[in-house]
């Protein structure tokens, strides 16, 4: 085995050393009766033979390098830079384990600084720490940080039913067994900050948006203001949801009275990957850090007084706090806040936003051309930035087929079972990786499907 | 190790001192105490006017390694914190008896009696750092 | 030397990247939402890979030398895992594509889940968490709801050994429930008189990490568990250790009902400077209803399909888990099979054992529990006799400037002085040879020169960093001040 470097004579020797006879009797501790169980595992491959049958896994999906791809819902096809893959393949990078001693991780506890510095001043934010899992999970952390931030004595949590859906679940999942009232997101899924403020009291821990919305919606800096003002009247924390690509152009949370903002930051040069590997990015004020949960890089200097980085404020974490931590996170999404950093020091000031311009204009170009069509209404109250509501006149699921069958076009994401009330309704997702023919071959595609004529039952494959 | 022992205050074996003065009982951690945990870097101190009851958790203080719970050595109403620990939490290691935390109005002065006097703390002290 | 903040390279007006220009009609952007300013460095694309270039110089990897680490399982990771995750049809795939278009990546999910339920001896697995403390909660959390299906719904109670991971009791508490802690007997084992106090009608169950912080192997494991179970409650395994039992022992055959895996420790999949990870989690038939979801299945027609358990906690991320991670860990175990696996655990098992004999028999640090055959790893102590100053700190600190990446320290707490070495299987016997002999002249030098360990290291990067001043006056960000959320 070419992993276990060990020769036959080598292990003779250890086992001499040690003082046993053979390997078999380091494991006497083992009930003997479930010592040594057979397992039933697919032959051993060389790594010739392991490519072999891997890629054909590999081959069998429909990638996006193939197909033009108009879904976003939480997860987003943007150019990643060559320089990126360069920086998160170098060994000594992705091969380190987290930065325990500090005087050898200088690499990954000066990147991680970099990233939680260039992640505050995108959201605006004071402090933004070394990631959480992906979006759904940072903002369960942000409902549980603002309980601890409340000591534990307010237990309602207010969300926009336009927060992701699956952030709301995750959400209720973190939270089952700490009995919060958790409210605001069973109306007709409209981003109505009255009817959220309305629930808010002096019970209320936070109050939870997203912006631009699940939707794609964007509020006013304005708007949000307000809202912020309303919701700390009452004591509670302002938790914004974000798109950061969208802050490459647009009025950081930081700006209009966030206490915690969280985001899906796999945009920022990480690929799609299936749904994960993502990074969870998550900043807040410093008035709240000593409750903040997650891993925190500070500067420092060392013995002969020259800068350093080492973690700090460990005393909330796990390993120190135990039953009384802010969380349990230990492992996180380092390499892909690696990720995230060099892409952003790519990009630059310049380079984000004129991704967000980007957009924002094809993807206003996509929806006029569709709103244009008959039997298509782009359902937007608001202006929004990349995604947009479309409602059909077939249902979603029939359309997506015929596209991906005649076109090769992967559709916007179907919102019926999230959003009945919007009927026959697709979210549809421009970004920078699609060209103005791909758009018009959308629309034609949208056109034609539309046409009577047109076979109403579509298999996916057929 | 030899550590120092306010003669005036009287003891907890979560290693607070509590020292009278006047109708309040002055509350902070002992230099065994402080050098146990190494160097301080933060306290946490309870809201002034909250009721407490002895032995209750009501602040906590922390080094890099280890965040520890001050408790209550009496019952009664928090009158008083000491928010200069809260910028400059170095002073508990550099003077651990006047370092106070926090200033409790007892509710039942007599609890103090339940606690060691400075000999009788010393003496435990010197059975935990056997043990 | 001083590798420059991010924010003092580059000259206004640089960037890394050409963004392509508009190719449709522009439609006005609202000034009302546009940001003022965006402070984000400007860097041409070169100035940007001799940053990270510059500071990767300043890390220790696997990749660059030994890394015993106790509890983290640092062995090396073969590249070929890096080809398969980076293929196009797996990095290029959108979460929420049809199914009938990624019945490929499903089929991987599937096999894997499988795999790691013969590997530990469970009926189901689920591929979602992000990792291990990801797969604690989402344990205790099955745990809990399971109990509430059983009308045990008034059970709060958790039992942690005291040699636990700080994940478990926070896990524990995340969840609402309470941790109780359980002492260890003289041979590291669970004491159980004190397991036997507290099996009563408010357990939900035990958290237990098998083999041991310590390195051991529970030696009445079988026992406890059926303690558990009469009592009414469940037992949580906690893999982090299971490099050492693959092909020895399945957890689930010895009544643990759930436990996650650590796909980032056994599994080979790389650290990535502390994440991603992956912690899958097995359970058995009962608790199998309320994994979260949606898991992989296949339907009558050989279809893989998204399923989601009937009485499911709900999910506890967004999308299907981390996918990346996922195809690294299928790749090492399809190269392994059954044997190999088996091999892995003996030869980490076999490292570990030679290691604390040579370190015993050399005599210069004390190892409490070195009467017994330890598992993958085992925990010395950093109190050289004849050199009362020194502390472990010292030892781990003077391990850098031999080369070596030091051993976990100061845990588990319930031995003082803390040096937990975990070799594992990657690593040859010249190079623990070399570690034992780094170990023992530090012992000499501790005795005749203590300053030396006390201000090592000396050849890192870096001399010791001054932890209490950044925890004292933190500095987490330095951005442009005029940015700041808080002025």
């Amino acid at each position: 085995m070419r992993f276990n470097p060990n020769t036959d004579a080598d292990r003779r020797a250890m086992l001499d050393a040690v003082g046993v006879k053979d390997v078999a009797d380091l494991f006497h501790d083992i009930p003997a009766e479930h010592r040594f169980p057979a397992l039933e595992l697919p032959p051993p491959l060389t790594e010739m033979e392991v490519i072999r049958e891997i890629q054909a896994l590999a081959e069998e999906n429909v990638n996006l390098d193939q197909f033009a791809c108009f879904l976003g819902a939480g997860a987003y096809r943007h150019f990643t830079p060559s320089v990126v893959d360069m920086v998160i393949s170098r060994n000594e990078f992705y091969t380190a384990y987290t930065p325990y001693q500090p005087e050898i991780s200088q690499g990954t506890l000066q990147a991680t600084f970099e990233y939680q510095s260039m992640a505050a001043a995108l959201t605006g934010m004071d402090v933004a720490n070394a990631s959480h899992y992906d979006g759904a999970t940072a903002v369960a952390e942000a409902v549980i940080m603002a309980i601890n931030v409340h000591r534990l004595k307010r237990k309602k949590i207010v969300i926009s039913p336009t927060v992701h859906p699956m952030y709301r679940q995750v959400t209720r999942t973190y939270t089952q067994g700490m009995g919060l009232n958790i409210v605001g997101d069973v109306s007709d899924g409209q981003n109505d900050f009255r009817a959220l403020l309305g629930l808010c009291d002096n019970e209320t821990a936070a109050v939870v948006v997203q912006n631009p919305d699940f939707l794609g919606q964007l509020h006013t800096p304005n708007e949000m203001q307000d809202l912020a003002n309303a919701v700390h009247e009452h004591g509670a924390l302002l938790v914004v949801a974000t798109d950061p690509i969208a802050l490459g152009l647009f009025t950081p949370p930081g700006h209009y009275g966030a206490d915690i903002v969280t985001a899906e930051a796999q945009s920022l040069g990480n690929g799609l990957n299936f749904g994960g590997p993502y990074l969870g990015l998550f900043a807040f004020r410093n008035n709240l850090v000593r409750r903040s949960s997650g891993r925190l890089v500070g500067e420092t200097v060392d013995a002969e007084g020259e800068r350093g980085y080492v973690l700090t404020l460990s005393t909330r974490e796990q390993h120190i706090r135990r039953a009384k931590a802010t969380s349990n996170i230990c492992t996180n999404q380092a390499l892909n806040a690696l990720a995230a950093a060099a892409y952003l020091a790519a990009m630059g000031k310049q380079g984000l936003r004129k991704v967000a311009e980007l957009c924002w204009h094809k993807a206003h170009y996509a929806a006029d051309r569709i709103g244009q069509l008959e039997g298509y209404e782009i359902v937007a109250e608001k202006p929004f930035f990349k995604e947009f509501v479309v409602r059909c006149p077939r249902p979603v699921a029939e359309i997506n087929a015929f596209l991906l069958d005649e076109y090769g076009i992967i559709g916007g994401y179907d919102l019926s079972q999230d959003y009945p009330h919007l009927g026959d309704a697709m979210l549809i997702c421009v970004t920078e990786m699609n060209t103005r023919e791909e758009i018009d071959d959308l629309v034609e595609a949208l056109a034609e499907v539309n046409q009577p004529g047109v076979p109403l039952e579509l298999e996916v494959g057929s | 190790m030899s550590y120092k022992y306010d003669e005036s205050a009287r003891y907890a074996k979560s290693h607070e001192w509590a020292r009278l003065e006047g109708d309040v009982v002055v509350v902070g951690i002992s230099d065994y105490a402080q050098d146990l945990l190494s160097d301080v870097v933060y306290v946490e101190l309870p809201e002034v006017g909250a009721t407490v009851s002895a032995g209750e958790a009501v602040a906590t203080v922390e080094s890099v390694k280890a965040a520890e719970d001050v408790m209550a050595p009496v019952s009664g109403e928090v009158v008083a914190v000491n928010e200069t620990l809260e910028d400059t939490p170095e002073v508990v290691n550099e003077d651990p008896y006047g370092a106070w935390f926090f200033k409790i109005k007892p509710s039942d002065p007599s609890e103090l009696d339940a606690l060691m006097d400075a000999a009788a703390y010393e003496a435990f002290v010197a059975e935990e750092e056997a043990g | 030397m001083s590798e420059p903040f991010i924010y003092e390279l580059g000259e206004p007006g640089r960037h890394g990247v050409d963004v392509p220009d508009v190719d449709v009609p522009e439609t006005p952007i609202p000034a009302e939402f546009v940001r003022e300013e965006l402070p984000l460095p400007e860097l041409s694309e070169a100035d940007v890979v001799r940053h990270y270039v510059h500071l990767s110089q300043k890390n220790y990897a696997v990749d660059v030398g030994f890394y015993p680490l106790g509890s983290c399982t640092m062995k090396y990771n073969p590249k070929v895992n890096e080809r398969m995750a980076r293929l196009p049809g797996f990095v290029n795939l959108h979460p929420l594509q049809d199914p009938a278009t990624v019945q490929g990546a499903m089929q991987l999910m599937y096999e894997l889940q499988a795999m790691l339920a013969e590997i530990a001896g469970f009926d189901a697995v689920t591929l979602q968490p992000s990792a291990g403390a990801h797969g604690e909660l989402t344990g205790v959390l099955i745990m809990r709801k399971a109990q509430i299906a059983r009308g045990q719904g008034h059970r709060t109670k958790i039992l942690v050994p005291d040699s636990a991971h700080g994940t478990n009791p926070a896990t524990t508490t995340m969840s609402g429930l309470r941790v109780v802690e359980l002492p260890s007997d003289k041979n590291g084992n669970v004491d159980l008189e004190a397991l036997k106090r507290e099996l009563d009608d408010d357990l939900v169950g035990l958290m237990i990490t098998n083999p041991s912080t310590l390195g051991l192997f529970e030696q009445h494991i079988v026992e406890i568990c059926e303690l558990v179970h009469q009592a009414g409650g469940l037992v949580y395994g906690d893999g982090a250790n299971l490099n050492a039992i693959m092909g020895i022992v399945r957890p689930g055959d010895l009544g643990i009902d759930v436990m996650h895996f650590n796909l980032h420790k056994t599994f080979s999949t790389p650290h990535g400077g502390g994440g991603p990870g992956s912690g899958p989690v097995g359970v058995t038939a009962e608790l199998a209803p309320f994994l979260p979801g949606p898991i992989v299945d296949v339907d009558e027609n050989g279809e893989y399909i998204w399923k989601w358990p009937e009485q499911s906690i709900g999910r506890v991320r967004s999308f299907h888990g981390n996918f990346g991670v996922i195809v690294r860990a299928y790749t090492y175990i399809r190269m392994h099979g059954a044997e190999g696996l088996r091999r892995v655990s003996e030869d980490a098992v076999l490292n570990a054992n030679y290691m604390q004999a040579r370190l015993q028999a050399r005599g210069d640090y004390p190892i409490p529990y070195g009467h017994r055959t330890c598992m993958h790893e085992f925990v010395a102590q950093g109190k050289i006799s004849g050199a009362a100053g020194v502390h472990a700190l010292d030892v781990a600190k003077r391990l850098i400037d031999y080369g070596f990446h030091p051993p976990t320290m100061y845990f588990p707490l319930i031995v003082h002085e803390a040096l937990m070495i975990e070799p594992t299987e990657t690593e040859s016997k010249e190079t623990l040879d070399a570690f034992i002999e780094a170990l023992t002249r530090i012992a000499e030098e501790a005795r005749t020169d203590p300053d030396l360990l006390h201000t090592a290291p000396h050849l890192a990067p870096v001399r010791r960093l001054d932890e209490v001043r950044a925890a004292r006056r933190p500095i987490l960000t330095r951005t442009p001040p005029a940015h700041r959320a808080t002025k």
